[in-house]
């Protein structure tokens, strides 16, 4: 594991806007700081599932629609 | 995946006791072997040091092995030990300076605690998580 | 938080081993997660929603602290 895990990617920073969202406001409804959110926006922060699932939800669609394992 | 773990794991166990064995002749080399020559001394220590760096080389490849949970069990046990080692460190350095403790306060007794602590708290998060 | 994995596993017709293996995890981390002692992370969950062909949200399911 470690370092063969392959990257998870994300679009999280354009579907937050196009929710009209600032980081700040997406951290409050997904209970994890600012930082976290500028973290996984900028791919150096992998989130839990717990938060996947939370974020997924505040910004009303699917993990999988956010994120996404390359083969 | 088993494979490589038991390579990660030989080579750990392979390198500890390298380094213990170096520390043991670092340790009693200069007066049992030979006569406290200091240039020997001086290689013996340096050749000890090195491999405590290959060592935790080794701890860091099987650690980048664990798959997510094993390494969530050793971060909670390895705070603890951290927290508790500070601690207990302390207060034994206290009895010491205090001569509440008829004895001299020894590194390699802290170091003991350290990996007592460490095993302890790793088995108990093994069944914490079973 | 609470998951099927265990039941969608039987269902696939899978041990632990085997899961455990296809993910690339050890046995006793899929035990954990299915007895909801830990919670996978991200790229756990995504293997096992292609493995099961599912949304991660059909499967893992954290009850709302709100």
């Amino acid at each position: 594991m470690g370092k063969n895990h392959k990257k998870l990617l994300n679009n999280l920073k354009k579907l937050r806007k196009t929710a009209g969202l600032t980081q700040q406001e997406l951290s409050v409804n997904a209970e994890v700081s600012r930082k976290s959110i500028n973290a996984i926006e900028n791919g150096i922060y992998v989130p839990s599932t717990v938060l996947a699932l939370k974020i997924s939800r505040t910004l009303d669609c699917k993990v999988e629609d956010i994120f996404e394992l390359p083969d | 995946m088993k494979e490589k773990r038991r390579k990660h794991l030989l080579n750990l166990g392979l390198w500890t006791w390298s380094w213990v064995a170096t520390l043991a002749i670092a340790t009693f080399g200069p007066q049992l072997i030979w006569d406290d020559h200091t240039l020997l001394t001086t290689i013996a220590i340096v050749t000890n040091l090195a491999n405590g760096v290959l060592m935790i080389m080794a701890n860091r490849k099987l650690f980048n092995h664990f798959d997510e949970l094993e390494r969530k069990i050793h971060l909670e046990s390895m705070a603890l030990t951290l927290g508790l080692a500070v601690i207990v460190g302390l207060t034994y350095s206290l009895l010491d300076q205090t001569n509440l403790i008829p004895y001299d306060a020894e590194i390699g007794t802290l170091v003991g605690f350290i990996g007592v602590t460490y095993i302890i708290t790793l088995l108990v998060n093994r069944i914490k998580y079973r | 938080m609470k998951n099927k994995v265990r039941e969608l596993r039987k269902l696939k017709g899978l041990t632990q081993e085997q899961l455990a293996e296809v993910i690339g995890v050890s046995r006793q981390t899929i035990n954990a997660i299915e007895k909801e002692k830990f919670d996978p992370s991200l790229p756990t969950a995504f293997k096992m929603a292609r493995l099961f062909e599912l949304s991660i949200e059909d499967f893992f399911l954290f009850e709302d602290s709100k």
